[in-house]
């Protein structure tokens, strides 16, 4: 049994003719990292506000077809059975952060205090994720008062503090530092293989290639390609439909034409890239 | 118009000192990208350049003005900044109201308006979407309407607050193209960005930032290439610039025109 199982799912936002999600069909294994691609547009976000159970619990609009993850099915669960298992992590942190609490840690326990969850229990789960994702020096600052990207840590830790079965993140590094990107990239590595399933979406495509279990490519509402993140990454159907590449891949392709680039299948991460680009 | 920063110090009233000494002087009509790890002070130091920060010591100079001296509203006339964010930005029914706002307010005539307000829609792609509210666009849609309606200032100066963050590759395309045209019109374009490949292809200068003061500021190809000391705030050097490393090339290259010529 898939852990997330979406059976023929279309949605539409209230007021629209078109719908965001046309059709998907998607199952997920408990413990994979899979990450979503594909242009603005595409419905990558609409799809994480899917599965987070936001459409249509909190969005209204039409959903047709079940959602089901850990065995719940959305529309027949409410909002607060469903935070239990799924956390999102928002596109903009500005978006997420409560507005109701002075500092990052308060900001953090602010999910935990609304499940009930002891004092004790909750300062030491707090404590932790904070050392996770490597904020425990913004503890006592006002969440406002952080640049972006240490705003989008804070976003992150709040939704990894409820340690949710699947994790929902619409581009958590948008705002980050390259360095500090690939450390928070490590850290969900680290929660998926420690069994939290994880579902990203990202347009930093030679991160997900070192990272995704599995590449799914949207386009228009629908599922294009999915499969294993090098052979989605460099295919020829997310280059027509206009998906951004790795600078690798675009590179490789082009030394391809002039004879430098000798192997048939095109690089996405730097070790693939140095590998084929040597001797 | 140049932009003269001396010593510049910045404290929130919290007690952070966000910038730590600074000096930096930018000419007329460079393009500068401004890097640096999370909480550097990348925007607390832009946001000195149109007023909305004051220093707390040392001074910022936009041309003949000293922004101590100036309103924010009189600033505007020089300095255009695109917010990070363009929900604290927009606040109009129609996109085409929202790009006229802000000329309208600098008192040009009606001619010249509608002139900046094409110009704006034309660089921005948006001139099909001119008649929709701002907030029923997608955030990528919405990140272009807010660089429309500072472009249609017509300011010397132009700040862009992370213009890249959640765009697709056609967008980000779309904004390198902007920043060109706004050079060959002689603007003075200052972009903070964490895309560093973004970056390495559209910026001559870069100056990286580390915990509020000037780590290196050089042409963009001494500085991406400087791999150990951006470390230090944070920053990976271009994929290319890597990859070239890497390889053993031993010219630094930024982009896949130069890493294509070397590899011949």
């Amino acid at each position: 049994m898939a852990f997330v199982n979406l059976k023929n799912v279309t949605y539409k936002y209230p007021l629209t003719d078109k719908p965001a999600l046309q059709n998907i069909n998607l199952q997920i294994k408990e413990g994979e990292f899979v990450a979503i691609v594909g242009p603005n547009g595409a419905g990558k976000s609409t799809l994480c506000y899917t599965l987070a159970g936001f459409a249509p619990h909190f969005f209204k609009g039409e959903l047709s077809g079940t959602v089901e993850v850990a065995g719940k099915i959305s529309n027949q669960s409410t909002l607060d059975e469903w935070v239990l298992n799924v956390g999102l992590a928002f596109q903009n942190p500005f978006n997420q952060i409560s507005g109701a609490k002075y500092t990052v840690f308060e900001e953090i326990a602010f999910g935990l205090e609304n499940i009930g969850i002891p004092r004790d229990e909750m300062k030491k789960r707090v404590e932790d994720a904070m050392t996770l994702t490597g904020i425990t020096d913004l503890a006592d600052r006002s969440p406002y008062s952080l640049s972006g990207g240490q705003q989008q840590r804070v976003a992150l830790t709040s939704i990894l503090v409820m340690r949710p079965k699947l994790l929902v993140l619409d581009e958590p590094t948008s705002q980050m530092d390259p360095i500090g990107t690939r450390e928070v990239f490590g850290t969900i590595r680290k929660m998926a293989e420690e069994g939290m399933t994880v579902v990203l979406v990202e347009h930093k495509v030679e991160w997900i290639a070192e990272f995704a279990d599995r590449v799914i490519a949207m386009h228009n509402g629908q599922v294009l390609l999915e499969g294993n993140p090098s052979e989605v990454l460099t295919s020829n159907v997310l280059i027509k439909n206009g998906f951004g590449l790795s600078r690798y891949t675009s590179a490789a392709r082009e030394a391809k034409k002039l004879g430098i680039w000798k192997k048939e299948k095109l690089p996405v991460t730097l070790d693939e890239a140095v590998e084929g680009f040597k001797k | 118009m140049n932009i003269e920063i001396k010593d510049l110090r910045y404290t929130y009233p919290t007690g952070l000192e966000a910038i730590s000494g600074i000096s930096l002087s930018i000419k007329a009509g460079e393009q500068v990208a401004i890097v640096g790890q999370n909480g550097a002070g990348k925007t607390t130091l832009v946001r000195h350049f149109n007023g909305l920060l004051q220093p707390t010591a040392g001074s910022v100079m936009i041309g003949d003005w000293e922004t101590k001296k100036q309103s924010v509203a009189k600033l505007a006339s020089r300095v255009g900044y695109v917010f990070q964010n363009p929900d604290e930005q927009l606040f109009s029914k129609d996109v085409i109201t929202e790009i006229t706002f802000g000329p309208k307010n600098l008192g040009y005539s009606k001619e010249k308006i509608d002139s900046l307000v094409g110009r704006a829609l034309a660089f921005t792609e948006l001139g099909d979407r001119a008649e929709l509210n701002p907030y029923d666009l997608p955030p990528a849609w919405r990140k272009m309407v807010a660089l429309a309606s500072i472009i249609a200032m017509d300011t010397p100066i132009i700040i862009f607050d992370e213009p890249t963050t959640g765009q697709d590759s056609s967008n980000i395309n779309r904004i390198a193209n902007v920043i060109a045209k706004l050079r060959q019109e002689g603007k003075t374009v200052i972009t903070i960005t964490h895309d560093i490949d973004f970056c390495a292809e559209n910026f001559e200068r870069v100056i990286a930032l580390s915990k509020g003061k000037v780590l290196l500021d050089g042409p963009a190809r001494d500085v991406l290439g400087q791999e150990k000391v951006l470390a230090q705030t944070y920053v990976d050097p271009p994929q290319l610039t890597r990859l070239g490393k890497k390889l053993g090339l031993k010219e630094t290259v930024r982009n896949q025109e130069e890493f294509l010529k070397a590899m011949k």
